[in-house]
């Protein structure tokens, strides 16, 4: 696959060609991205291209084309590149153009020079996003993607090829890669000790060629040698290790400068991509940054920014690669089960749809006999879980949030490590979650609202800092005893602003910004939670096993991976579909909550009916329909009835006891 | 200070410059280049200029000729050394005279102008035919030679003239600024300027671009334009009618103009390479400043070897070491004098769009400042300024061991004007204005609406759509958002007066109480929302903290002073401690904060209404109760509040089919459907905002009377029944309320209407609050001194009934309390708490007539 290859590989010679063929007018932009949108239409060609999730940088060819999923943490100010350059020989004076798009470097040859001063200097704007991928991804999306791509990539990319035999031969072919990649460098630096010359070579001949054709042959391991040497070379100069600002901590995967070229203002800061683009890891940027900060003394034009700006701003590319974008998507969910648009009027998209809803209600059925085992029994809660899972915020009134459902799970057995567990089962279910474990010590200590720090002008991310979707699991069991400091209070009432109005306020120092944000929690606790929720559940477990471990495990390898599949897809699914109410339905609502009034005015509020709707809402979503019908609205009264018979009760013997 | 610009060596150095004009010279800026290299290119325009060299030196007028200083004409004889004429080099030549007095255009000493780089190379072009400048030189068509500077269309001469007959003329009785105080309106107002600067000595005068705009387009454009030439050009007309006026004047340095408030962008974001080399205004806030860099503007070198002495003028920000000693050319002999060479000062300055400019879900945008000389240490971190300057790309430097080059730019402002926005925040009342300019079409708009009758209505319903019904309580926040009119009497020592309008808002819980105060700080620019449970009284007052740098005390401000002229939502208001509620009393009346601690004694603004809400202490209303003894909070506290709202849960058959039926549409329809229906979040913002800042209105004479009557009737209500129905402060509160009402309106003039209004609303909210459950008859004396006039005379019955039934018993020096309590409540024929007993005889005890003590009862 020759032409495959062309496009994948070296994509800057393509734009190359577009260039030269239109260079007077300026409608070149258009035509490359109109040829990498007609290429990634064919069958199956988004599969072909390596991610950046799946594949460590160093395996990547440099100026090949690559995608990322990721969310967008911080966006960085505009910058003007030169779009159009022109270079000149000084010896023949001839002149050639260049364009700069989807560079970072202005090549040229050897022989040349860049005319700064030149007419033909076109001036462009970009914007650069920080992005990181999807925090708190769970590991089935990592898995199911890589494998995508693996059948895929594998053929064409030698370099994916080399990466995925040297992964199956490891133990897990999980993404997880770092360590074996310190041990990978090690080796190779002392094969670039034996070639000092070679490599060399390879650094000129990389960064003076003008065209993309070069690259062509030459051999995957020697750019691996380079992307590690770039590395190596760097870490000496970093004394603290960068801090690549993901929001969750342990995460792991590449942190990637995106730039974007069109666009941008549609983009907002927490939106998750996927971009296709040039990946640049060319080694002279490290080097052109780190001669500047050397000579900053020297020179006053260069020390506006601060060391740590300098090292937030423009980090060694090769641990934080570059991404040229030529395209970029929002996506509404990433879920690799699902086709990645929904929205799309296509033929296939519906035929898989309208195919999955054709088994949806053996799927539900499993799915809450799934849940019901993993809540000790308890078919009620299980019930709500679901509906809690699906549910998302599909619309803000002013300031009031509509379609949040957040649960509080009480009652919930304290040593067990039942919240720990079920979290492992969730997610599993979920494309994206996180187990926020509530202690003293992690309220005081940890940082939930993302700040600017100034000094190094970048957004610092904090825990809360998430993609819309994602399942936040708050474990209250754990919470002692204890004083919460000035951040702690803060923290709590971060959570509590999340919980009620689904926004978060990122500090700013002198100013606070509110960003809305869409996020599933649900709250495990002993007694009612100290947050606030809207809907609170008491868990009766019916059996308590002797082993929550064993238990929980036995649950999980019980599931056949292609039921768990339709779990995932089923989760994600109901989550996008609309939902009405008809006039019929609305009088019935209507006539029954007067007439719950009367009865007892005390008993049902606005309140419960917000509850009642929402329940309604997500029971007739579960259940696949898009309308409300009276039967849902029955049992979604039939529901709250149980839950607040079950809390009147719980009250009850709490009272007794006492 | 002296100029560089007469000495020998940069003459020279100039000429050989000039003498190879087809290679660009400024490289600082490149899209700009482009422009000039495109003139550079075509060297036909510069072919026909050696040719007239009496035009070039006539051409810049007599006025030019003048001061020109005798080498210049030397100078200028020479063909293609265009810079005669150049704003720089004019004048300097005589600055370096010595003695004193200096004074005169001559003996002030040029200053150099770092902010808009070096402009030297703004050479002179000879535009024989070209129609661009046409209309700029028809003044001088006479001379038939038309000379603009290089790549621009600039005429120094005619630039110069027009801007000086912009300053001589100048004149614009409408337009009101805080900066015009003794300023006569009629008078040309940049001549006043003038004699202002010869008053105080301050060489800047600030040009507002506003004014140049309307007095010449054309030149108001070419200072858009090109700044860097045309800003020179005003410098020396400003000087030279200076001098001419003030002969006698002596200044630091000759005057420097600075221009302000370029329309041309006003949103950082909006700036792109087009704004590459313009004059820009900006607004945002100030977020790191650098130290002060001391930047090289000309060397010193001395040959190590014949003690000869060069100077070397920085160019593109790097120096040329001379390799050569010129005058005994031993090599590599010049050595930098640090101390006899010039440095001006830098700062880099850190500049974050301000929040309200952001586009939602975005971080906000950065841009680099350099500040030059007088402006630096100008502004700290926190502040937020409009800063007007011209916008640089710079490319990173080339590296000469790696032949590529970074293709990004760097990009800053040249910092030519500040005008801080809040500076005068704490003690200027309308600093709103100046916050939000509204457009003229925005304007018609909100007065168009202001015309509807049912305006009043509408804004209601606007208001926290989602939030059912309610309406008067939305009506009573609606009229708190516009406030009333501001009243100043401390020349009268009177103080002044509040105009804020304060509204608690209590009830069952869960009904959204909580989401009204998130809404109405949504709302307001400056609101401020806190939770009494949350707050302590130093967050909500201010309190003082140790800079973590400088080691110095600063004061932090808290929530109260924060929303100074905005709106403090506190909610949970009952859980507020005592201590914290104290400090609202000062707050809420007089409108300030005393403070005293860690040596800071002030007092500060808090000119904010407060839009609180409260739960009952029951968890649940009880109608049975007072408002006072429903919520517990003081009294001294509750009468601050102009209006107070229950917001309970209507029991009533078809309430509850309105609100299901709002609920429902909630969870199914679409948002666009939704914000059809309702104004505008935005509109309404923009109109209480305009009203708040351009209306005014002030009492009628049918109002005033309509006022005292309901006043009257108010009093008299009560006065029927022996008590007190209404103090001043209902007075004040309706007021207040009816100004609001007008504000609403856009009206300059309060009415009958508004006064109207005020009294139902007023009414209304009485009626919920301060309503005797016991009697039904609404008696403000609960909400004044906590206890309604009948409850205190039956407490008074009480005590009497048990004085005499004491009386009755004998001359028993003890009773049991129990005995006593009993043979009460057989004697009353109401139900006798044992509160009401202890009540009772806590009074008696008063009255010295008797002491308690344990469980028995002594008699004195």
């Amino acid at each position: 696959m020759p032409c495959v290859g062309d496009w994948l590989n070296s994509p800057l010679s393509i734009v190359q060609g577009i260039f030269a063929q239109n260079v007077p007018n300026s409608d070149w932009e258009k035509k490359v991205t109109e040829y990498f949108k007609e290429k990634l239409k064919e069958n199956n060609a988004t599969n072909w291209v390596p991610s950046l999730n799946d594949v460590p940088v160093h395996y990547l060819k440099p100026n090949s084309l690559v995608k990322f999923r990721c969310m967008v943490q911080d966006m960085f100010d505009p910058e003007f590149y030169m779009g159009v350059y022109e270079t000149v020989d000084p010896n023949t004076n001839a002149r050639v153009l260049h364009f700069g798009k989807y560079r970072d470097v202005a090549e040229c040859g050897p022989q040349q020079e860049i005319d700064l001063n030149s007419s033909q200097t076109v001036t462009l704007e970009r914007q650069t996003f920080y992005c990181v991928p999807v925090p708190g991804e769970s590991a089935w999306v990592k898995e199911i993607s890589f494998f995508d791509c693996k059948i895929i990539c594998g053929f064409l990319n030698p370099q994916c090829h080399a990466y995925i035999s040297a992964s199956q031969a490891r133990v897990s072919p999980s993404t997880s890669y770092t360590p074996s990649r310190h041990k990978r460098s090690y080796e190779e630096d002392e094969d670039m000790d034996l070639h000092p010359s070679k490599q060399k070579e390879q650094h000129m001949g990389k960064s003076c060629c003008s065209g993309g054709d070069i690259h062509g042959c030459v051999e995957p391991k020697r750019l691996e040698t380079e992307a590690s040497a770039g590395h190596h070379v760097i870490s000496p100069n970093c004394s603290p290790p960068l801090d690549l600002n993901f929001p969750l901590p342990g995460e792991k995967g590449p942190a990637c400068l995106v730039k974007v070229y069109e666009n941008w203002e549609s983009f907002k800061v927490n939106d998750v991509l996927e971009v296709f683009g040039v990946l640049s890891v060319d080694p002279v940027l490290s080097i052109v940054n780190s001669e500047e900060r050397d000579s900053s003394t020297l020179d006053p034009m260069e020390c506006m920014d601060t060391a740590e700006e300098q090292r937030v701003h423009s980090p060694p590319a090769s641990l934080v690669p570059r991404i040229h974008v030529i395209l970029a998507q929002k996506l509404q969910h990433i879920n690799p089960l699902l086709p990645a648009c929904l929205k799309e009027e296509e033929s296939k998209t519906c035929e898989f749809v309208s195919n999955f809803m054709s088994e949806l209600s053996p799927v539900r059925a499993e799915l809450l006999g799934f849940l019901t085992h993993a809540l000790l029994g308890d078919s009620l809660a299980a019930e709500y879980l679901i509906l809690h899972l699906i549910s998302t915020v599909y619309a803000r009134r002013d300031v009031l949030p509509l379609g949040k459902f957040t649960v509080n799970l009480s009652g919930c057995p304290r040593n067990s490590a039942f919240a720990e567990h079920l979290y492992r089962l969730i997610q599993q279910l979920v494309p994206a979650s996180y187990h926020l474990r509530m202690s003293i010590e992690s309220m005081n200590h940890s940082r939930f609202i993302p700040h600017k720090d100034y000094t190094a002008n970048r957004l610092v991310s904090g825990l809360l800092q998430l993609a819309s979707n994602t399942s936040l699991l708050i474990d209250e069991t754990q919470l002692e005893q204890g004083q919460l400091d000035t951040a702690g209070v803060h923290n709590v009432t971060a959570l509590g602003n999340l919980i009620t109005w689904q926004k978060v306020d990122y500090d700013f120092n002198y100013h606070q910004m509110e960003f809305p944000c869409n996020i599933n929690v649900l709250i495990t606790s002993e007694g009612r939670s100290l947050l606030p929720s809207d809907c609170q559940v008491h868990l009766q477990p019916q059996i308590i096993p002797p082993n929550m471990e064993e238990y929980m495990s036995s649950l999980l390898t019980a599931v056949l991976p292609s039921v768990l599949n339709k779990f995932r897809i089923y989760l994600s699914l109901l989550r996008l579909l609309d939902y009405s109410i008809s006039d019929e339905v609305t009088k019935a609502v209507e006539e029954d909550f007067v007439e719950m009034r009367k009865n007892n005015p005390e008993s049902v509020t606005a309140d419960d009916l917000h509850k009642m709707l929402l329940v309604a809402r997500f029971l007739s979503l579960s259940a696949g329909q898009t309308t409300l019908s009276r039967e849902r609205w029955l049992r979604a009264k039939q529901l709250e009835a149980l839950r607040k018979a079950r809390l009147q009760q719980q009250q009850c013997v709490n009272g007794n006891e006492l | 200070m002296s100029s560089p610009a007469s000495t020998p060596s940069r003459r020279r150095g100039k000429r050989g410059r000039g003498s190879n004009p087809s290679t660009p010279q400024d490289a600082r800026s490149p899209p700009s280049q482009k422009r000039r290299t495109d003139d550079s290119t075509s060297t036909g325009d510069l072919q026909p200029m050696p040719t007239s060299p009496p035009a070039d030196v006539q051409s810049p007028g007599a006025a030019d000729a003048l001061f020109s200083s005798p080498p210049q004409f030397r100078h200028s004889a020479i063909p293609l050394d265009f810079d005669i004429s150049s704003p720089l080099t004019y004048g300097t030549p005589s600055s370096r005279v010595e003695g004193t007095p200096r004074s005169g255009v001559r003996g002030t000493p040029v200053r150099q102008r770092p902010d808009l780089g070096s402009v030297r190379k703004a050479r002179q072009v000879d535009l024989h035919s070209d129609g661009l400048a046409e209309d700029i030189a028809a003044t001088e068509q006479s001379l038939g030679q038309k000379l603009v500077i290089w790549g621009t269309d600039v005429n120094v001469a005619s630039c110069k003239e027009k801007f000086q007959r912009f300053l001589q003329r100048f004149i614009d009785p409408v337009d009101k600024e805080d900066e015009d105080i003794g300023l006569d309106l009629n008078e040309p107002r940049y001549m006043q300027r003038l004699h202002e600067i010869n008053m105080v000595g301050e060489p800047f005068l600030n040009v507002n671009c506003d004014h140049l705009r309307s007095f010449d387009e054309n030149l108001y454009r070419q200072l858009i334009c090109y700044p860097q030439e045309v800003i020179p050009t005003f410098d020396m007309a400003a000087n030279e009618i200076f001098f001419d006026r003030y002969p006698d004047s002596i200044l630091e340095h000759q005057i420097q103009v600075r221009p302000y408030n370029a329309l041309k962008t006003r949103n950082m974001r909006n700036l792109n390479p087009e704004d590459i080399d313009q004059l820009i205004t900006i607004s945002g806030m100030v977020i790191r400043s650098s130290q002060l860099i001391p930047e090289m503007q000309e060397a010193f070198f001395r040959c190590q070897v014949c003690a000869f002495t060069t100077r070397v003028e920085i160019d593109r920000g790097r120096i040329a070491e001379p390799s050569v000693c010129k005058n005994c050319n031993t090599t590599h002999s010049m050595a930098l004098i640090h101390n006899r060479s010039m440095f001006s000062d830098k700062q880099m300055i850190k500049l974050q769009e301000s929040p309200e400019d952001m586009p939602a879900g975005q971080t906000p945008h950065t841009v680099a400042l350099y500040a030059h000389n007088d402006l630096v240490d100008k502004v700290q971190p926190g502040d937020r300024v409009n800063v007007t300057g011209i916008y640089r790309a710079v490319p990173i430097r080339v590296n000469p061991r790696v032949s590529s080059v970074n293709s990004v730019y760097k990009t800053h402002i040249d910092v030519i004007h500040y005008r801080k926005t809040d500076s005068t925040r704490l003690h200027c009342v309308d600093e709103e204005t100046e916050q939000k300019r509204f457009t003229e079409e925005r304007v018609e708009m909100l007065k168009e609406l202001s015309k509807k009758a049912d305006i009043y209505e509408r804004l209601a319903l606007a208001l926290a759509p989602s939030i059912y019904e309610h309406e008067d309580i939305k009506k009573g926040i609606l009229l708190q958002l516009f406030g009333g009119s501001r009243k100043d009497f401390t020349h009268t020592g009177r103080g002044s007066f509040r105009a804020d309008i304060n509204i608690l808002l209590c009830g069952d819980p869960g009904t959204s109480k909580s989401q009204l105060l998130q809404y109405v700080y949504n709302l307001v620019p400056r609101g401020q929302y806190t939770s009494g449970k949350g707050s302590s009284a130093v967050g909500l007052t201010a309190y003082v903290m140790k800079d973590p740098e400088t080691r110095q005390l600063v004061l932090q401000t808290g929530a109260l002073v924060l929303s100074d002229n905005g709106i403090c939502c506190i909610d949970e208001f009952d859980k507020m401690s005592e201590s914290t509620r104290s400090v609202l009393h000062e707050v809420m009346e007089q409108q300030t904060l005393s403070i005293a601690k860690a040596g800071i004694i002030c007092q500060l603004n808090a000119r904010t209404s407060i839009l609180a809400a409260a739960n009952p202490i029951e968890s649940q209303w009880n109608p049975k109760k007072t408002t006072i003894e429903n919520i517990q909070l003081p009294h001294t506290l509750l009468s601050r509040f102009d209006l107070i709202f229950l917001m309970l849960d209507p029991r009533d058959e078809a309430y509850d089919r309105r609100l299901a039926r709002h609920l429902v549409s909630l969870y199914y329809r679409s948002e666009e459907n939704m914000e059809e229906e309702y104004m505008d979040m935005a509109v309404l913002r923009d109109y209480i905002a305009y009203a708040r800042s351009y209306v005014n209105p002030r009492l009628g004479e049918e109002a005033s009377q309509a006022l005292i009557e309901a006043y009257v009737d108010m009093r008299k209500i009560g006065s029927g029944r022996g008590m007190v129905s209404a103090y001043p402060r209902q007075l004040e509160s309706l007021i207040r309320l009816a100004e609001a009402h007008a504000k609403v309106r856009f009206s300059e003039k309060v009415e009958a209407i508004d006064v109207e209004e005020a009294k139902r609303l007023h009414r209304e909210a009485l009626k919920q609050s301060a309503t005797d459950p016991k009697t039904g008859i609404v008696d403000i004396s609960i909400l004044t001194t906590g206890m309604s006039v009948t409850a205190r005379k039956r407490k008074e019955e009480l005590a009497q009934a048990l004085r005499k039934l004491i009386q009755s018993k004998g001359k028993a020096p003890s009773l049991k309390y129990q005995q006593l309590l009993d043979d009460l409540r057989a004697q009353s024929d109401i139900a006798v708490t044992k509160e009401m007993f202890e009540e009772a005889l806590r009074a008696l005890a008063d009255e010295d007539f008797l002491t308690v003590t344990g469980k028995t009862v002594r008699l004195l």
